[in-house]
């Protein structure tokens, strides 16, 4: 059995890996034990197995876990914490922007990727940027609002 | 041990549901809190008074991200007299809290708070009639506040802790104790905001889909290609390759487990197995014929006034008209999961249900065990609006469990879940109307044709006890599909009637506001047409024939928020407005909106502007109505614009976010909510109100910018495309 070598949150993480073709997102929710991102659709349709890679956003669900060897993987435990939140993560507090909340890994990942390429996004670019994220309880509007918010720029 | 201590060291454990603590040792060692009771009837089933100042609540209604936990805790702080921080709050555990029925129908907070708060009232009653004793002043002159009860002239207070013992309250809930004057709200009706938030935004919240039980292994099913097909044949070498991976195979059940989640997904695709017959009666293209044909079982006249037909045959001016809603998903964003421990004799399940305690004994009947010994653990799932596959999954993984002898977690697949949740039925709504020669509506009918609710009736609702041929509970309802088909407007000769047909082809199930968001349509659509028949403006010609001051002053708020541009001809340049309104369920919650789109010459309909009024009774938490206000304008805007359930006469072929597209950021509109708070009336529902006029004032803004009316969802693209070629619609 390979293993492979994985900088997650900032930690070096060896796994063992059996099948190379196992998607990153079952490594880090089963292997690692960061259940922050979600399955949704494994079709990489859906964006809720969101997490940075090299501070892009990746749909972890669809790409094998072996193509992440060396590469700087941030979930949202690494983003902030409850006690110490990631300004995307406290906009999300402070608009009260989930219902369910199965989709806001995605929404916070892309919201944080975002503001690292646009630090001001208008609620416009905010749209633009979350058009493949899907939400299913019609959380958008406030999603919208703590991403601008996070970014301090007029929606 | 006291009482206090022993239920603090239970919820110490079992509180955050991270250990699996074997049923039957548990309440050997907890044997006195297993005597807890859970009688509806009891005041100690909703709610404990603990040493520390502290209050434990205790709900069979259970969050479904629609912020319950913010409400409840904010019921019972008010009424007992407690701050809010001092509430915890365990839901829907099958052992410790009351069955008060399945979180469904926007019931939360009307049926669940109010028992909540009526026990609360009960507790502080007691609690003042103990105090008063204890501090030799009549009861008139005390009150509960901030966890003692004490003179509310002022002096010396004694602490709930100082009043009440061990063994709780023992008292029946009191229908006629006092409840808090709701113009001495400190709590209710303020923003509470919502505890699970934090954890959600930081990914710390633990959802069913994170729990991990000790020793669980992972299960997922294999279903026919065909629905109702019969398994033949399983060949297991063609899975030998895979560590640990074994079949499962109960007659038609057909699952594996693997100690490994993605071994377990592997193992599934690899199986090779061999199934015969099954099928369907129709595909999705001819399922409106299929339910127009479909043996109707019963027909019931709901709403009956004055004489119909005659006022109908005579009347000068006649219209009519039919509508289509197609059967749709659930489409939850997490497909479904569960995990079950089976052991001899008793069983543990872990369960998004929006209905833990009915389904602990659907569960219990079919592994053929004590309905006492089976419980039911509820976790956050995906949402869910009704019942999709929460329910399913945990049979999976009782029957998996019960066959291997470990703890199964279940995960469906996206596909599964697309295909396999019990589907939002379709339905077929005709109208006929007719005006008098001065304009005035004089006769109305609707008939509805819905499948018949389950309920009582021999229909198999969960998937794996069919396929293994075990027991199960008979009858799931669907909801009150043929609700909403009364025009809330004062007709003099009315008749609105349901067929029940007998059958529909996919497993039909309760869908967020079931029936009711199609019947508005129809309702709704059709009074617009009447008002273009009469000559007059459809908000002024609905406003002409509403009697009830509420309805009234949310139609005319809508109509002032929207800024209403009154027309009686539709202005056919692409940008059009439309109302919808509706009174949930006929006396429930009332919802006006106000819509405008946007039409392109490529058919596609964009929702720009949505004003809505929303009067739900007394408010609890105001920013939690608003939540579900949004979503439900936000998903029902979806659902009328994209979603349909898609199948030939083999399976569901709509089985993933491409096949099944639902509302996306690009499609927000800008949205206006106003809440009218009625501290004084009984809180009523706002899960699921403002969904019913969505389709409605969508459809007729969609005339107002076109001169078409649209009466089959969804109104995608291509449809109303087509419907402008053949009308000769051009704008531009």
């Amino acid at each position: 059995m390979a293993s492979i070598t994985l900088t997650v949150n900032g930690s070096a993480r060896t796994i063992d890996v059996r099948d190379p073709e196992k998607p990153l997102l079952y490594a880090i929710r089963n292997d690692l034990g960061l259940k922050g991102a979600k399955y949704g659709c494994g079709l990489g349709q859906c964006g809720s197995c969101t997490i940075l890679v090299d501070g892009e956003p990746v749909r972890s669900c669809t790409v094998p876990v072996s193509a992440f060897a060396g590469k700087k993987i941030t979930t949202i435990e690494g983003l902030g914490s409850p006690e110490k939140p990631h300004k995307v993560q406290a906009a999300f507090i402070a608009e009260q922007a989930a219902q369910c909340g199965y989709c806001t890994n995605g929404m916070v990942m892309t919201g944080a990727a975002l503001l690292e390429k646009n630090p001001k996004p208008t609620a416009a670019q905010v749209k633009d940027a979350l058009a493949q994220n899907l939400c299913r309880c019609g959380t958008h509007e406030r999603i919208v609002a703590a991403v601008v918010k996070a970014g301090g720029a007029r929606g | 041990m006291n009482m206090h201590t022993s239920r603090r060291n239970f919820l110490k454990s079992t509180g955050a549901l991270f250990i699996a603590i074997p049923f039957a040792s548990h309440v050997k060692a907890q044997g006195r809190i297993a005597a807890k009771t859970v009688d509806p009837a009891q005041v100690d089933a909703y709610l404990a008074l603990n040493a520390d100042g502290t209050a434990t609540i205790y709900s069979g209604k259970v969050d479904l991200g629609t912020g319950l936990r913010a409400a409840f805790p904010q019921i019972a702080a008010e009424e007992l007299g407690l701050p809010i921080n001092k509430i915890k709050l365990i839901e829907g555990d099958t052992l410790l809290t009351p069955d008060q029925g399945s979180t469904s129908g926007s019931n939360g907070i009307p049926k669940g708070g109010m028992q909540l708060r009526q026990a609360a009232a009960t507790a502080r009653q007691a609690l003042i009639k103990l105090a008063s004793e204890k501090l030799g002043k009549p009861a008139s002159e005390l009150d509960a506040i901030n966890g003692e009860v004490r003179p509310k002239a002022g002096g010396a207070g004694v602490s709930f802790a100082n009043l009440i013992t061990d063994k709780g309250f023992e008292l029946k809930l009191d229908a006629k104790a006092p409840v808090r004057d709701p113009k001495t709200h400190q709590i209710v009706g303020k923003h509470v905001p919502r505890p699970d938030i934090p954890a959600k935004a930081t990914g710390r919240f633990v959802y069913m889909h994170d729990l991990e039980v000790p020793g669980m292994l992972h299960g997922r099913t294999i279903r026919p290609d065909v629905i109702g097909a019969e398994l033949v044949s399983v060949d297991e070498s063609s899975i030998a390759s895979i560590p640990g991976a074994k079949v499962v195979r109960l007659k038609n059940f057909l699952g594996v487990v693997a100690p490994d989640e993605w071994d377990a997904v592997r193992a599934a695709k690899m199986l090779k197995a061999e199934w015969k017959g099954g099928g369907l009666p129709t595909d999705s293209t001819g399922l409106r014929d299929y339910v127009k044909a479909q043996k109707i079982s019963s027909t019931e006249a709901l709403d009956k006034a004055g004489d119909f037909a005659a006022a109908y045959a005579s009347a000068p001016k006649k219209l009519s008209g039919e509508f289509y809603w197609p059967a749709q998903s659930h489409a939850s964003m997490g497909p479904s999961c569960a995990i079950a421990d089976v052991k001899e004799g008793e069983a543990t399940i872990w369960c998004s249900s929006q209905g833990t305690h009915r389904y602990a004994k659907h569960f219990a009947t079919m592994l053929d065990l004590p309905a006492n010994r089976l419980r039911v653990h509820y976790l956050d799932g995906a949402g869910c609006y009704g019942m999709n596959g929460h329910e399913d999954a945990a049979a999976d993984a009782a029957f998996m469990s019960k066959a291997v002898g470990k703890p199964v977690r279940v995960q469906w697949s996206r596909e599964d879940e697309h295909a396999l949740d019990p589907k939002g039925p379709a339905q077929v709504i005709t109208q006929e109307a007719a005006l008098s020669a001065d304009g005035k509506i004089v006769a109305w009918h609707t008939t509805m044709r819905c499948p018949k609710p389950t309920a009582n009736l021999p229909t198999i609702p969960l998937l794996a006890p069919v396929e293994v041929d075990a027991k199960q509970v008979k009858g799931i309802a669907t909801g009150s599909l043929s609700s909403g088909g009364k025009p809330p407007y004062d007709v003099p000769n009315l008749l609105v009637e349901v067929h029940w047909l007998e059958d529909t082809p996919l497993r039909p199930s309760h869908l967020r506001a079931p029936g009711k968001i199609g019947n508005c349509l129809a309702v709704e659509t059709f009074m617009d047409e009447l008002a273009l028949a009469a000559g007059k403006d459809p908000v002024e010609f609905r406003l002409a024939y509403m009697s009830d001051p509420r309805g009234r002053e949310a139609v005319e708020r809508v109509a002032k928020l929207f800024n209403w541009d009154k027309r009686v001809e539709p202005r056919r340049n692409g940008k059009g407005r439309g109302i919808g309104y509706t009174q949930y369920k006929g006396d429930e919650t009332y919802v006006a909106i106000a819509m405008e789109v946007d039409v392109s010459a490529d058919g596609r309909i964009r929702v720009t502007r949505v004003a809505a009024t929303h009067d739900c009774g007394q408010i609890i938490s105001p920013d939690g109505v608003r939540s579900q206000v949004e979503g439900c304008i936000l998903q029902t805007i979806g659902r009328t614009l994209f979603e349909e359930v898609k199948f030939d006469r083999n399976h569901v072929t709509s089985r993933d976010w491409a096949s099944y597209p639902i509302l996306t950021f690009p499609d927000l509109p800008e949205m206006k909510i106003e809440l009218i708070d009625r501290p004084n009336e009984p809180p009523r529902g706002a899960g699921e109100a403002a969904t019913a006029p969505v389709a409605a004032a969508l459809a007729n803004a969609v005339f107002d910018a076109t001169g078409i009316r649209l009466r089959t969802v969804p109104f995608t693209a291509a449809r109303m495309k087509s419907a402008m070629a053949e009308s000769g619609v051009k704008f531009g």
